[in-house]
Parts: C-alpha cells; structure tokens; sequence
C-alpha cells in the first residue's frame, strides 16, 4: 500500500482486539438496554424500541424453563439473519467452558459472546479462556469474586446474573448489592492484608487491588435476570448498574413493542419518577414469571459457574 | 464555563471524568431543560439510534439544533453520526454539520482497532501523535463546505472534521489518558463570548 505524504494522515500501525477495543464496545452499550431476541422479526421490533443490542438465542430463558433438555447455542443460520436484520450489535450466548461454540460464534462475527448460565454448562469446573478470543465476551457473576475470576479468564464485561426466566428481580438486586457492597468494603482492608482477602474471595491479587483503586470493576457491569418492567431496570440503574439485559421480559409480555420502549425510556430516565409514571402506564400484562425463591435448587440457573 | 453531556445513552460519563480532571464544570443533559446555561455540548459515544430515538422521543432534536447554531459541539462516534447532514439510512439524527458518515464503516467488532494517529491542530499535535480508539466506528465519506478534515487513517480515510464550532470524530478520546482533544474543544468554547 503506497502510503502519501500528508500532514494529517496516521503513522502508526493499527492493533484489533485489545483490551481497550473489547472492553469499549460495552462502554458504547452503558445506559442502555439489551434485548434477548429469538428471531429477526423480535430483532427489528427490538431495534426500532432503542435497544442498544440484541442477544440472539433459540429460545429465551422462560421457555428454557418450561421445555427442559440441554440448552446450548443457537443455530448460526439463526444467529447469522438477526445479524443481517438489524444495524445494532448482536451479541450471542454459548455454554459454560465450551470454547467450541464460542469459536463457531467468533467466526461467525458476532460483536460479543455471552459465556451464559441460562444454557446447559459444558465443563463443570473451567469457563472458557476468553484471552484467546478477538471477540470480547460478557460473563455472569453473583458476588466480586465471581466477576473478577471471570475478567481474570478475559472478560471484557459483566453482568449479574439475577435469576434468568424468572420475571422476578429479587436475584438481580441480591447480586447486584453483594458486588456493590463487597467494593466499598474492599475500600476499608489495608493492602497488607489484601493478599488474605484475595484468598478467601477466590479472585486474582491484580484485579482485586484495581478494584479498591478504581472504587468499581474495571469492566462494565450490566444487571440481568429477572428484570421485568420500567421500574425493575430504573431501580437496577439507580443501584449503579451500568445498564440492562432484559430476557424473557419482553417478548413473553402482552404488548412486547411497548414494554421494550418503555424500559428503554425508564433506563435513561432512571432518575426522573415522572418519566417512570409515564412509561409504565397501560403496557399490558407483564410476562407471568415465578417466584424465584420458589425454585427448587436444581432449577436455579444462577448456580451454574464456578 | 459549564460543558454539558448528552446523557441519553452512552459513554458520558468518561467524558465527564476527563472535563473533571481538568477542573471543568459538567452538566447531564436529558431533556431540553438541561440546555440551560451550558456554554458548549460533547455528543458521547454509544449506540446512534438508541440516542436519536430517545433524543426525539423527549423533543430533544429542535433544541438540540438551536442549541448548535449558538454554541460549540463535538461529537464522538455515535456522536459524529448524530451532526452530519447525511448518513446515508434512515434514523433521528440533528444533521447540522456538512459531512457524509458512513455507520459501522469498519465492519463488527472483531475488526474494531485502535491506531495512533497525527491530529495537527492539537495541543503537541506536530509531534505527539494521538491514541484513537475505534468501535465499531463510523468514516467519513465526505467533507463539504465549510468544514475540513483533521484527522485521517494511513490510508486517507477520513475520521474527524471540524466546522467552525462544531467536531466530529469517529473515534473515542475519552477512552484514552490523552485530554489533548478535550482540551482543544474546551478551546473553541472559549474563543466564543
């Protein structure tokens, strides 16, 4: 390539998939919403409501649920015409510690992966070694230790993991105040004693001591699982959640175009009680949801991860 | 000298970090009263449609606009798409700067990249070049009339313009340690009574 002589051409050589390009995308998506979609049409009524990505699956943790069986990626042919359908970034999950689906996923171009508790885990004890992927990928934790093993296998973003399928938020809150909570307590250990901390919280010494810098994880920090309307996604940002994924919420609602706008609306206007009262009028049945602390042990995804 | 961010959606609170640490006073701008009082406007980062659907849901967009005749604007990235005139596809964007963007130019993630490069009209710009992080960024395809060109890839694609007050740039300066651009634009808002 002959490269002209100008004054304001760049000089240096350009680098893919570094840490700052991964982790950026999810710095692009903070204060907005992510849609779980199982088609192109869902894809479009998602976009055109102003969700900031859509998450692209066979079927949606509800339905995950009610059918049983082992959950795992979804088709490509499937992923492939929700990437084509919308302008927005497609994000996709695979299972726990299976590379495999997430190398099929990376070739497939998708902007991020999911590594997700909501399908059937392939390794009981591994997640994947997200280093050695140029795709970025989002991981679930229930507690700081949980979040900072996950970023220390290369996640380039977080979310709680709430209590996907369920409709009720009580999981996302409880995840959400324990990585919260475990921050500004981290804030009080002297650093000679962080190296203790760091043991008994299972978490990589590193990533621990940029934590008590920063004041917050070093990566973005969605909620997820659970959240069902306007006000569940403005209460998760008013907790300092960076933004929210919303699942089953949508499209097993009544009126899905109206929800999704609306929870739009209400994770932008997290702060302004009038805006809330405003979109959360006449949106139609929220999907039924169970109650998740009625959930038998076996049936509590949030488990799942190690 | 209050710099206010549009808050909608996106990375404005990095930005707001970087005017913070140069001792600057900050505003969050969601709806058309928080215009009040703002010396000059930064349009962050993030997902273009999501901002200019919210952006028009709140009567943002005539505001916005009477705003931009009277007072400097820079935009990053979704920013950038949301002040040019054309974007080539249908979507709420102000359109007032006379530029041709090109969304998600680069291709997806994978191909997102970050480069250094020369920005002469910065602070140190004839001898420091300056980290640029693109995200699934946009391109220009055109500059016309009034405004130029001050940023390019190796290859003359063209990734930041100015016209008079306003900036656009494809790529994310508040993810950086470099203020130079911040500073720049901080400048503009004081040459302007």
């Amino acid at each position: 390539m002959a490269k002209e002589d100008s004054a304001t051409r760049g000089s240096g050589n350009s680098e893919k998939a570094t840490a700052t390009v991964k982790r950026g995308l999810a710095q692009m998506l903070k204060g907005g919403v992510i849609m779980d979609v199982v088609n192109p049409e869902q894809a479009v009524i998602a976009e055109q409501a102003g969700a900031v990505a859509v998450m692209a699956l066979e079927r949606v943790p509800a339905d995950i649920r009610a059918t049983g069986g082992v959950a795992r990626m979804a088709d490509p042919e499937l992923i492939q015409k929700i990437m084509e359908a919308v302008s927005i970034p497609v994000m996709a999950k695979c299972r726990i510690g299976h590379f495999v689906e997430a190398q099929i996923l990376e070739a497939l171009g998708v902007d991020y992966i999911d590594e997700s508790e909501v399908l059937t885990p392939a390794d009981e004890m591994h997640h994947i070694y997200k280093h050695d992927f140029r795709v970025p990928f989002v991981c679930g934790c229930r507690n700081l230790g949980e979040a900072l093993r996950r970023i220390g296998e290369g996640a380039a973003m977080i979310r709680t993991k709430g209590e996907a399928g369920t409709g009720d938020v009580v999981e996302a809150v409880r995840h959400a105040r324990a990585v919260f909570g475990e921050i500004n307590r981290l804030q009080l250990i002297r650093d000679d004693e962080l190296m203790k901390y760091t043991k008994e919280i299972g978490a990589p010494f590193e990533l621990v001591k940029e934590t008590k810098e920063l004041k917050r994880l070093p990566v973005v920090n969605f909620a997820a699982g659970g959240i069902a309307t306007p006000a569940d996604a403005a209460m998760m940002m008013q907790l300092g959640m960076d933004g929210v994924f919303v699942g089953s919420g949508i499209f097993k609602s009544d009126n899905p175009e109206l929800r999704a706008k609306a929870i739009v609306a209400a994770t932008t206007h997290y702060q302004n009680p009038e805006i809330l009262a405003e979109v959360s009028r006449n949106l139609g049945e929220p999907m039924l949801g169970i109650e998740a602390s009625s959930l038998p042990e076996s049936a509590q995804l949030a488990k799942r991860g190690w | 000298m209050k710099i206010g961010l549009l808050a909608l959606q996106g990375d404005y609170r990095e930005h707001l970090q970087v005017l913070q640490t140069l001792g600057v006073e900050t505003a969050e701008v969601r709806l058309s009263k928080d215009l009040e009082g703002i010396a000059g406007l930064i349009i962050p980062g993030g997902e273009s449609t999501t901002i200019g659907k919210l952006a028009a849901r709140y009567h943002l967009i005539e505001p916005l606009r009477v705003f931009a005749r009277a007072k400097p604007v820079w935009g990053t990235c979704a920013g950038m798409i949301l002040l040019a005139k054309e974007i080539g596809g249908e979507q709420p964007i102000l359109g007032i700067m006379d530029i041709v963007v090109e969304r998600n130019a680069f291709g997806r993630q994978v191909d997102s990249f970050q480069i250094d490069l020369e920005v002469p009209i910065l602070p140190d710009g004839d001898s420091k070049t300056f980290p640029a992080v693109f995200i699934r960024a946009p391109r220009l395809v055109g500059v016309k009339g009034d405004a130029a060109l001050i940023a390019q890839l190796p290859d003359g694609t063209g990734v930041a313009a100015q016209e008079g007050k306003w900036l656009a740039t494809s790529f994310h300066p508040e993810l950086t340690k470099d203020n130079r651009f911040h500073r720049y634009f901080l400048s503009l808002v004081e040459q302007r009574p």
